[in-house]
């Protein structure tokens, strides 16, 4: 993809994120008119490639799902090729994550059945893997990104338990997030890019983590009824 | 009460709360034009209509609830950090700036709980009369020297941090839908986690326990991964393997380890109560 293409598909965003907070139109009015608009402006990008998450308690678990594939094909590569002068402990710690996000990752696709999104496809070219601090960094954004989307999406969940299972798998995304920024900086594991003053941890918006991990994906994900 | 704290208080984590109540952000935030239209007496109901709308059906009473349980994890977490951090030759200079991090967080915590609670006209509850030994009073618990060994003291730590990661997702359903106390709430346990991910690498890296690592990796009969039989209790049901109906271990190929590392499982507020009165906190 050219760099101006990646300009005007973030112009449109812009123009759509502004239209929806000032004009008040429907969601659904909203929504039309972003993929019209997306279509005239972002030539040479197919709309029908981005993948939606669709609707209500689906669209929240399609969402996790999307994300899990993301830290699962990272950690596979991660383990597949290890950094160089990598440890022991460390890739016991790695390998031990890439198995959770795996199983995360295959737990959302048996429970959603056929409402699941399709598996996408990945970008990591930013990522040099054979560099300790390149893939560390990453890992950190991803499970930064992973515990800031789980605790800024609760609330739209209606159903208890899949509030409760959401509970359960944000808390160890928390546990590898603290570990990763450990192993970057020791004692880092709650410090104030992710922690605020109170000591609550971030959390973000449904659109805001993915304008992040569209960056890591070549299949795109939106959220149109979000 | 003062509406601009309330609606401050809430702001600090929902910054949309004025769109919430009102699309015309400009009449709220403008308390002379809302006082002139709702007569003084009338302003808590006013209020209370208002939060009602922006935030749907959970009722105060139930929220308050909530958030005066985990202020009493609080205080609990906060009171054992801060005696650990001023208990002189405890802490070596290494784990300064790792308990240093999480006595801070627990304080700032117990301040934050207190300030929303009242925002929302409850009372906060105060302070429990704690034993860090875990013996109800008479200091002579499980863990008499928690605050002159190092080791102990950590592994207290450790059941503390993993027990209030399950706290808060206990409550969780409690708060459906409510966007900004759950959000809170998911916040801060979000926050337990990264303690509780710290304090077993600590305990890792020092060589006090080196199967333990920063998740609970359990197997299908014993849910404590950490060796601590006393704590037994506090790991009960992470053993658990089965997720929204899917069998983690016989449908998709887990093992009990992964299986049981990948997902904490919630404890309610019985069994919690259950665990620390009588023991840490006196009954």
């Amino acid at each position: 993809m050219k760099p101006e293409i990646n300009q005007s598909l973030g112009e449109a965003n812009m123009a759509r994120r502004s239209f929806l907070r000032y004009a008040g139109a429907s969601a659904a009015t909203v929504a039309v008119m972003g993929v019209a608009a997306s279509c005239k402006k972002d030539r040479g990008v197919t709309v029908d490639g981005t993948i939606d998450i669709g609707s209500g308690d689906i669209g929240i678990l399609n969402y996790a799902y999307a994300l899990e594939q993301l830290e699962a094909a990272f950690y596979l590569q991660v383990i597949a090729t290890p950094y160089s002068g990598i440890s022991s402990i460390e890739t016991s710690y790695l390998t031990d994550i890439r198995d959770h996000e795996v199983l995360h990752r295959d737990f959302f696709k048996a429970a959603l059945g056929t409402s699941a999104i399709i598996g996408l496809t990945t970008d990591f070219s930013s990522i040099n893997f054979s560099d300790r601090t390149s893939v560390l960094s990453a890992a950190k954004l991803l499970e930064d990104t992973g515990v800031t989307a789980y605790d800024g999406a609760g609330y739209l969940i209606k159903d208890a338990g899949y509030l409760t299972i959401a509970g359960k798998i944000v808390s160890v995304e928390a546990r590898h997030a603290a570990l990763i920024s450990n192993l970057l900086v020791a004692g880092s594991f709650a410090a104030s890019d992710q922690v605020d003053a109170n000591g609550l941890n971030k959390a973000a918006s449904i659109k805001d983590v993915l304008a992040g991990a569209n960056g890591f994906l070549k299949t795109k994900v939106s959220a149109s009824k979000f | 009460m003062n509406l601009f704290e309330i609606v401050d208080e809430i702001e600090k984590v929902d910054p949309e709360i004025y769109d919430r109540l009102n699309p015309r952000r400009a009449a709220i935030k403008n308390i002379t034009s809302f006082g002139s239209k709702v007569a003084f007496a009338a302003m808590p109901f006013a209020l209370g209509t208002m939060f009602k709308k922006a935030y749907g059906q959970t009722s105060t009473a139930g929220v308050i609830d909530v958030l005066n349980f985990a202020l009493t994890l609080e205080y609990l977490e906060a009171g054992f950090y801060d005696k650990g951090m001023k208990t002189a030759g405890l802490v070596p200079a290494a784990g300064q700036a790792y308990v240093g991090k999480i006595t801070q967080d627990e304080s700032v915590h117990v301040t934050f709980l207190q300030g929303v609670i009242k925002s929302l006209g409850g009372t906060p509850v105060t302070a429990p009369t704690v034993d860090f030994t875990g013996g109800n009073n008479k200091g002579n618990g499980p863990f008499p020297t928690v605050f002159s060994d190092y080791k102990i003291f950590l592994a207290v730590a450790q059941v503390f941090e993993d027990t209030g990661v399950r706290a808060y997702k206990g409550q969780a359903p409690a708060l459906l839908g409510n966007q900004v106390v759950l959000t809170a709430a998911l916040s801060i346990h979000a926050v337990e986690a990264r303690h509780a991910s710290a304090v077993r690498k600590l305990r890792y890296d020092l060589g006090y326990d080196l199967n333990t690592r920063p998740w609970i990796r359990s197997t299908t009969t014993l849910g404590n991964d950490t060796g601590v039989a006393v704590a037994n209790g506090n790991y009960a049901g992470e053993e658990n393997v089965t997720q929204g109906g899917v069998n983690l271990m016989t449908a998709l190929g887990a093992s009990a380890s992964v299986a049981t590392a990948s997902f904490d499982e919630p404890l309610t507020k019985d069994q919690v109560l259950a665990l620390l009165v009588g023991s840490f906190i006196v009954s």
